[in-house]
């Protein structure tokens, strides 16, 4: 049951990454709009040559939130394409792993366009990244995962809706305030000149707590929304 | 039960009138007399929303998302009387319109959660009732998230538990303004919601004469 569950979603993320190498649309694309959204709030945020206080970890998170939705709309985009989630959702497999499968693909999407944009917000705002790595990769982790856990629900749910596009920003933003909050605040604190791991630690807390509850009731709530 | 909320509407103005004035802001904090139960009755309806979605999504009770949109645009009027009705009384009381606290930041977190879910609504096209539900029932279980991380970050307001030390001439007119509320929002909810299981019946029958 377990196996069959998570072979099902494994063939989901091989299909997406397939699809992905040959192209590297979305991958290439939403880099460097991230990069674009970093460059864009610098120069909002930098007053005579100086970041204002905690914008590294702001700009970061932000950065993050916007490229999310940009894959997140992208991935649903093309199996709206050629109707081709429909072709997914007809397949003789559970609804919860293929839900699991685009849930991972996205992942780890955004972790290679996190990979460059860490170091670049580290090289631009003097952010000691490498420092307590550990707390950062593990807010990153959760705040992402909170994120995405929501959104790939929401952009599943919307590939049939009208004005999709503008749609699920407004869906995904208010009800990710608690990732932005936690994951900015937490980066924050680890930027400071004296990193302030307890509080770090709080903010990792309740952003592991957000995934097991979002997860959860994604996987719950997949089937009955994406049924017909 | 309309006129009763309507008579109690008309009296509320004498009632708040009788209560004497606080010591430290005057007339101004009178306010509170429509500002919490406003608020109350946002809470009510976004968890009425809530509950709904989910019997409707998982029970698959089709009159459910009646109530549920009903409830939705409820918490997006009572949620707008709240916002307006705090600020006139930060201006005086705190000197500024808005604070970034806990109860005013997720107050607002949860209406703009609640106009996406109308907008959804609106402009989703066919399927947004299934579509809003989800949102709806991930807007409920999202509060708590809110409220702790928003808390976390920013406190100001005056605590609920600021009610049961009121005076007694204070008090009652604010139960009365509680009560005359949540029979406004009962009445609202029940006529908002017979119309949309109307308009759902009138659309049924439209599509049964043109197979017909």
């Amino acid at each position: 049951m377990m196996r069959a569950f998570f072979r099902v979603a494994w063939i989901v993320v091989r299909k997406d990454l397939t699809v992905e190498v040959r192209s590297l649309e979305i991958l290439s694309t939403t880099l460097f709009f991230a990069v674009t959204v970093v460059l864009m709030f610098s120069f909002g945020l930098v007053v005579d040559g100086r970041p204002l206080n905690d914008v590294a970890a702001a700009i970061l998170w932000v950065a993050i939130a916007f490229s999310g939705t940009l894959a997140l709309g992208r991935t649903f985009e093309r199996e709206r394409h050629n109707d081709t989630l429909r072709a997914l959702l007809l397949a003789p497999a559970d609804r919860p792993a293929l839900y699991v499968g685009k849930l991972a693909g996205i992942l780890l999407l955004l972790a290679l366009v996190e990979a460059v944009l860490v170091p670049l917000v580290g090289l631009l705002f003097a952010a000691p990244i490498f420092v307590n790595s550990g707390y950062l990769i593990a807010l990153l982790a959760g705040g992402t995962l909170g994120f995405t856990a929501v959104g790939t629900l929401f952009a599943a749910m919307l590939v049939r809706a009208r004005s999709r596009d503008v749609l699920l920003p407004i869906m995904l933003y208010p009800m990710t305030v608690p990732v932005m909050i936690a994951g900015v605040r937490g980066t924050a604190a680890l930027f400071q000149p004296t990193p302030d791991l307890a509080v770090a630690m709080f903010w990792i807390g309740l952003l592991g707590f957000f995934d097991v509850v979002f997860v959860t009731l994604a996987l719950w709530t997949f089937d009955p929304v994406m049924t017909d | 039960m309309l006129g009763l909320a309507a008579g109690m509407f008309a009296l509320a103005p004498w009632m708040i009138n009788a209560a004497p004035n606080e010591a430290t802001m005057g007339l101004v904090y009178k306010i509170y007399f429509f500002h919490m139960p406003s608020a109350w009755m946002f809470m009510v309806a976004a968890i009425t929303s809530g509950i709904a979605s989910a019997r409707f999504l998982f029970l698959k009770r089709p009159s459910a998302d009646g109530w549920a949109l009903a409830a939705g645009e409820l918490a997006v009027l009572f949620g707008a009387f709240t916002l307006v009705s705090g600020p006139l009384w930060a201006r005086k009381a705190w000197g500024v319109w808005w604070v970034w606290d806990a109860r005013l930041t997720s107050s607002l977190m949860l209406f703009m959660i609640f106009v996406a879910y109308l907008l959804l609504r609106k402009y989703g096209g066919p399927g947004s009732d299934k579509l809003g539900a989800g949102m709806a029932l991930f807007g409920m279980a999202n509060v708590p998230f809110i409220y702790v991380s928003v808390n976390y970050w920013r406190t100001f307001h005056p605590l609920t538990s600021v009610v049961p030390t009121l005076p007694v001439e204070m008090g009652i007119p604010l139960w009365y303004c509680v009560t005359a509320f949540t029979l406004l929002f009962i009445v609202l909810l029940r006529m908002r919601t017979r119309l949309e299981h109307q308009r759902v019946r009138v659309e049924a029958l439209y599509l049964l004469e043109d197979e017909s």
